[in-house]
């Protein structure tokens, strides 16, 4: 009896113990049917990141389209009584049809990808129901209080405003919520005369700053032989700076975060800042971080043209998933020498100057919450050195081959967010609907892989795309204005997947003829937080008590 | 006659449409001299 | 077009006289494609870079236009460019481009 008890006691405990390891085991082959990631795991079972929050910002810039617009100044070296420069100012929005402005409204969050779809194109000559400035992604700002926080924005006495202008809009950039008192105390209370500014534009190649078309203020140049540092280049830095402020905070603040909680910024703009020793130096992120009072966190820029912001979330979610940082920031702001790009067409068709918005975005990752949606590093689209440029080729290398290292078909992925362009600013250029273009791309591979049939061709940007409503500043459109909107619909369980892809034109720099891309895909949390996972030492210690408590029955009952 | 063979052929090629250097690889195919490549961007 | 390429294809011309050149495009629309070429035919219409005024009436196609694609080896243009006729309005690339070679090409075989 005594010897037949002892024994099933000692099954008992193995049971116990291989259950434990089966529970192990089976918690961490859930995800992936990859041997190799499984193994990684049994040693130490890894947390995805995940999407805790995304801010998106417009700032309505119409004098910068006319004075810092690659288009427009080229054109006033190259033909400064042509045309076009007359035309110009006459397409210029007013703040008030910005906010009216259907693709806008989505940006900000207002409207959905899915409802502006259903608006007819042209969207340029059609009010939007909603005409509000702020969103539940963030706002759009108007360009007088934008010129208060450039200066807010600037650290070594650059930037320069007339005092008239301060007063009349202090007020209201200090009304702003997103904008606290640290922010508000970096703008001078004395200001500088007009005749001044005058001065410093006409003498001291100052970048002139205008408002309604009439001189308000100015960037100095920083060093008066470096070009690096000539104003024109502290004018666009200081931009971009300014909007990667704006966007970061909507982003801490739609996360649900305390700022001291972002340990590590990456910036993912255009814009290179440094000197002449080293002219893309760096570094945006940090002094961005600065500005935004995020105290805990250090930085770093990523490049890679319009890819750059696919690039840096991958680099992101691997900071946050190797456990280096637990909540990380991606930012960029916006892109001056981008306004007014296509605004020779615009004009030449009669429509307004669509490329009138400086655009800003921030997403959030965070370590595993066991909610929000994960970024899954498992499933990564690369664009490699052999891909090569043709349009088939490049898709393939972002869409199907990561797909098919997953074991997933076309359609396990609800919505691709390609480059979402906004067409109405695209097709009166001659360059189309860039993300139909995308979508036609990626259902012609899926009908080559039979996974939809060819009777489904048209259908297919409809139900696993959306329609284009990002403002064509380069990096801006890059997959990334959807992760918003993708987080609220893998949480409201509309769509399980959705996949990302940066495409980025590397060719431009002249260093390569190269083309780029990256895509990775969000999906909806498996449930497992940071917190709730079984590790391996975890299992031993279980297995070690359950041996313990054996040996002490043992040797009680030898007693 | 042939439009390409033995020519020197400029290539212009765009992003959001065919990018450069795919159309180089056509060219060459065809016996032409590629002299200049460039791929435009809009976007 | 944008003015550096501009540039270069007026070298080019100069450099191998514009009888010896042939431009191939991959412009996304019709109308942009007509833009490139009437470019390099008739001169820039946008008034902004170096071909503004310049008629070189260079023989100019888009890749996807039938006369060149005959002319490629079927394999590469396969592998390279095929799938984007399923994207691109091809019939209105080509009728554009036919309409600007009519006009303005000088060197048409």
């Amino acid at each position: 009896m005594r010897h037949g008890s002892i024994l099933r006691q000692c099954c008992e405990s193995v049971r116990a113990a291989g259950r434990l390891l089966h529970r192990f085991i089976a918690i961490n082959r859930r995800e992936s049917t990859d041997r190799k990631i499984y193994l990684r795991k049994a040693v130490n079972p890894i947390m995805k990141s995940v999407i805790k929050g995304a801010g998106y910002i417009l700032v309505h810039t119409p004098d910068m389209v006319l004075h810092n617009g690659t288009t427009q100044t080229t054109e006033r070296i190259v033909n400064p009584d042509g045309e076009y420069l007359k035309e110009l100012p006459s397409h210029l929005r007013s703040f008030e049809q910005t906010l009216s402005y259907w693709p806008n409204q989505v940006y900000i969050g207002n409207k959905t990808p899915d409802d502006l779809a259903a608006v007819p194109q042209p969207w340029c000559d059609k009010e939007c129901d909603v005409k509000e400035r702020f969103g539940h992604f963030g706002q759009i700002m108007p360009q007088e209080e934008f010129l208060l926080l450039m200066q807010a924005c600037d650290v070594f006495d650059l930037v320069k405003l007339e005092q008239g202008f301060v007063d009349a809009h202090r007020a209201a950039l200090a009304a702003n919520p997103i904008i606290d008192e640290s922010i508000m105390a970096r703008i001078p209370e004395q200001q500088t005369a007009i005749d001044e500014i005058e001065r410093l534009v006409k003498e001291e190649h100052s970048e002139g700053l205008y408002h309604q078309d009439k001189l308000v203020g100015c960037v100095n140049r920083a060093h008066d032989i470096d070009v690096n540092l000539s104003a024109h280049v502290m004018h666009e830095n200081i931009v971009s700076k300014a909007s990667s402020v704006l966007a970061l905070l909507s982003g801490v603040k739609n996360a649900g975060i305390d700022k001291d909680e972002v340990e590590y910024v990456i910036d993912c703009c255009e814009e290179a800042c440094g000197d002449m020793n080293q002219r893309g130096g760096g570094n945006f992120a940090k002094a961005t971080a600065e500005i935004a009072g995020l105290n805990n966190a250090t930085g770093s820029d990523a490049r890679g043209f319009c890819a750059g912001p696919a690039h840096a979330l991958v680099e992101a979610a691997a900071l946050v998933e190797s456990g280096a940082y637990k909540t990380v920031a991606v930012t960029a702001g916006g892109c001056t020498a981008k306004l007014g790009m296509n605004g020779k067409d615009h004009v030449k068709k009669g429509l307004p100057i669509l490329e009138d918005m400086l655009g800003g975005f921030c997403v959030i990752l965070s370590a595993n919450d066991g909610v929000s949606p994960e970024i899954n590093l498992e499933i990564l689209g690369r664009h490699t050195v052999g891909t090569g440029s043709a349009p088939q080729a490049v898709i393939g290398s972002l869409v199907t081959d990561p797909l098919d290292r997953a074991g997933l078909k076309v359609t396990d992925i609800d919505k691709f967010s390609p480059e979402m362009q906004n067409p109405d600013i695209t097709k009166p250029a001659g360059a189309g609907d860039v993300p139909l273009a995308n979508y036609k791309m990626i259902a012609a591979l899926a009908v080559k892989r039979g996974d939809i049939e060819k009777a489904d061709l048209g259908n297919f940007p409809v139900k696993h795309g959306l329609t284009g409503w990002a403002p064509t500043q380069g990096h801006i459109p890059s997959g990334v204005p959807y992760i918003g909107f993708a987080r609220e619909d893998i949480l409201a369980g509309k769509i399980k997947r959705a996949m990302i892809i940066g495409k980025g034109s590397l060719f431009l720099g002249r260093m390569t003829n190269l083309f780029d891309g990256v895509s990775f895909v969000i999906q909806a949390n498996s449930g497992e937080s940071a917190e709730s996972g079984v590790s391996e030492e975890e299992v031993k210690g279980m297995i070690a008590k359950a041996m313990k408590d054996f040996a002490a029955t043992l040797m009680a009952q030898a007693e | 006659m042939s439009i390409l063979a033995g020519k020197k052929v400029i290539i212009i090629g765009d992003r959001d449409g065919i990018p450069g250097m795919a159309i180089e690889e056509c060219a060459k195919s065809a016996g032409a001299e590629v002299v200049f490549s460039s791929t435009e961007c809009f976007v | 077009m944008d003015l550096e390429n501009q540039k270069r294809v007026k070298e080019f011309a100069d450099q191998y006289g514009p009888e010896n050149v042939v431009v191939l495009l991959g412009a996304a629309e019709g109308e942009a494609s007509g833009l490139a070429a009437e470019t390099v035919t008739n001169g820039d219409p946008t008034y902004a870079g170096p071909l503004t005024g310049v008629s070189l009436g260079l023989t100019v196609y888009h890749v996807c236009e039938p006369e060149v694609k005959a002319e490629f080896d079927p394999a590469v243009y396969d592998e390279q460019v095929s799938m984007m006729e399923m994207v691109l309005d091809v019939d209105d690339i080509c009728n554009e481009m036919r309409a600007i070679r009519e006009q303005y090409c000088k060197y048409l075989g």
